[in-house]
């Protein structure tokens, strides 16, 4: 049988946090063998869909003005057909907000058991996954017919497209109800920085930053790393960063391959979302301070000495 | 208003997990409310309440799926101010996100609330599944990680906003229709009954405390305990635990004197710079 991809889009392409699930699903393929058909869910799916088909074997686009936003109320049964059309009996998708939002309720649809936010594939249903904010990783086997898998971004690479371009085969979208459910509106966050899960260097700043004013300072440093700006819950709530910075156990997990916690302490919730990265570096003045338990460097000072003498010393290493 | 608010007790996150081969050691777990449901408890009371402190309209019906003695975490709900609990016998080992959702649906067809509001996820399985299994199994609409909502005066709908990847979402739901809250949904000006309070309303940050009378009148307050059998469901684990163990311990780090030194280690010996 064929594994689904649920794969998410830009107007023209697929989004990159959805090139980790197709990863997750070409590990399961080696265990329960199959075709990996890409599934597109949206309207005007045209340019999307041909760039999907450079993933994989074939593309099922389902394309109707009903299906611009991402209701899980719509998306779920459009799954439910997509693995029909597919002859699939497995479903995989990056753990997004979307992915989380809609897997599930695919799962119910289907009577099928869900793994979430894996990090490996052991087998045709056996799967590894962390729990308890990270202090465990906790092997889960699905034992339902269908399994469904969300793949943690961070655990999985980005996947290169294939030799050859799939093709692409539109699909009926059927009777479309969001019983009763509207998508209102999107208020997006612009940065011209890299996005906070893909950069290879994150600086993140938390409560000790003291005021949103002081996070220009980490900008700086941020911008001349080429980087990503993060922040603790504790930053965010009071109001420094915009909430979707918040780096942790129910922000956004990120692994880069440097990451530089400013004035965080370090709870467990925040680790949950930052242990994974290659190199962390931890700036605090508390020497105590359980962030220095998981940092590689760590240096006890306080930010308003040590950042801008960082931003000179890497000034002097660009030159 | 009838609001569901299922919860949960987890292991205190706080303090460190043992592990016995490759099981978790809960011998003293210094068990606790799932936080984000303690949050959802909150929300449910804000929107029964007319603003801070003020008179109830409305009903806030806990459920557990637990142990006899996960009671005493209850009692600490109902002393928040919820008005009564049920406690149905179960136990997490025997349960996974699937059988939860699928015994919650028992118990929204016995109880017919207007909304389920409950946590986005446990703190200790962090599976992020159980509200969106239970709107599938009943064909209701959701709304998930929600850090803020509004009913409407007519107690209708529910505007609703919540934080996703690209930004904040804002979304619409009918009644009835299960919500799950993400840890905005305390902040004061988060939740509110337009039928009860206008737009200003405001209530303390965080969860509120248990106040002595609250304590005094949650011994009075009833936990009916039920057992599964009672509702016409028959629950099935999908997911099975095969074993838990502790993830790699990072190699212990450095402490670097100067920011020279710093900047020079990441670039000779991490080379990330
Ligand atoms: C259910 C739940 C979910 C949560 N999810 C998350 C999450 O996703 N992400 C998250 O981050 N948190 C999360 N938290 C919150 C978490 O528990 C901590 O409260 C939070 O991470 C603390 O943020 P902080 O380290 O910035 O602040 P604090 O713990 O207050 O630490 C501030 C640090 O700054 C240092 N400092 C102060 N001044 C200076 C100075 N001038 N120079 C250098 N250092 C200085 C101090 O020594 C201290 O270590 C969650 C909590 C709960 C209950």
């Amino acid at each position: 049988m064929s594994i689904v991809v649920y794969l998410e889009t830009s107007d023209v392409a697929v989004r990159s946090a959805s090139l980790p699930a197709l990863t997750a699903a070409r590990a399961l393929a080696q265990h329960r063998g199959g075709p990996i058909v890409g599934v597109v869910i949206g309207s005007g799916l045209d340019a999307a869909a041909k760039d999907a088909a450079r993933y994989v074997d074939k593309v099922l686009a389902y394309d109707a003005p009903e299906l611009r936003a991402p209701l899980a109320e719509t998306y779920a049964p459009v799954l439910v057909a997509a693995l029909k059309a597919a002859g699939a009996d497995a479903l995989v998708a990056s753990a997004t907000s979307t992915g989380k939002d809609v897997l599930p309720r695919t799962a119910a649809l289907l009577g099928a058991g869900m793994a979430s936010d894996i990090s490996s594939v052991e087998g045709a249903a056996k799967f590894k996954r962390p729990t308890y904010a990270g202090n465990a990783v906790t092997t889960v086997e699905v034992t339902s017919p269908t399994v469904i898998v969300s793949a943690r971004q961070t655990a999985f690479e980005a996947a290169a497209p294939l030799a050859t371009v799939g093709g692409v085969e539109l699909q009926p979208a059927g009777t479309v109800d969001a019983r009763g459910a509207a998508f209102v509106a999107l208020h997006a966050s612009k940065s011209e920085r890299p996005d906070l899960t893909e950069a290879s260097i994150v600086v993140s700043g938390g409560r000790g930053m003291k005021s949103g004013e002081n996070f220009k300072v980490l900008e700086e440093l941020t911008d001349l790393l080429g980087g990503a700006l993060g922040a603790s819950r504790a930053a965010a709530d009071a109001g420094m960063v915009p909430n979707d910075l918040q780096v942790g156990q129910t922000g956004k997990v990120v692994a880069p391959k440097l990451y530089i916690a400013v004035a965080i302490s370090g709870a467990i919730q925040h680790l949950a979302g930052m242990k994974g990265s290659k190199t962390i570096v931890a700036i605090n003045k508390d020497a105590e301070a359980p962030i220095f338990q998981v940092a590689d460097y760590g240096l006890v000072g306080d930010w308003e000495k040590v950042v801008p003498a960082m931003i000179e010393e890497v000034k002097k290493l660009k030159a | 208003m009838k609001i569901l608010v299922p919860c949960k007790r987890v292991p205190n996150p706080e303090q460190k997990l043992k592990f016995a081969g490759e099981s978790l050691d809960l011998a003293n777990p210094g068990w606790q409310v799932n936080p984000f449901d303690e949050y959802a408890v909150e929300a449910a009371l804000r929107l029964t309440e007319k603003g801070k402190g003020g008179e109830r309209a409305g009903e806030v019906v806990l459920v557990t799926i637990a142990p006899k003695d996960a009671g005493q975490q209850v009692r600490g709900l109902l002393a928040m101010g919820a008005d009564r609990a049920l406690l149905i016998d179960g136990k997490d080992e025997e349960l996974d996100s699937n059988a939860v959702a699928q015994i919650l649906k028992g118990v929204v067809e016995a109880e017919k609330p207007d909304l389920v509001v409950m946590g986005k996820q446990t703190v200790d399985g962090d599976d992020n599944q159980v509200g969106q299994l239970l709107a599938g199994y009943l064909g209701w609409p959701q709304a998930t990680f929600l850090a803020s909502l509004s009913l409407a005066a007519d107690g209708k709908s529910v505007l609703t906003t919540r934080e996703v990847d690209a930004g904040v979402e804002e979304k619409r739901v009918p009644v009835p229709a299960v919500l799950t809250v993400d840890l905005r949904i305390i902040s004061k000006k988060a939740v509110h009954n337009e039928a009860l309070v206008g737009p200003d309303a405001e209530w303390d940050e965080g969860p509120r405390y248990a106040s002595l009378k609250g304590i005094m009148a949650a011994k009075k307050k009833e936990i009916k305990e039920v057992t599964v059998a009672s509702f016409s469901v028959s629950p099935e684990v999908l997911v099975k635990t095969v074993s838990h163990v502790a993830p790699p311990a990072r190699r212990a780090g450095v402490k670097v004197s100067s920011v020279e030194e710093l900047v020079q280690k990441l670039h000779n010996e991490a080379k990330v710079l």
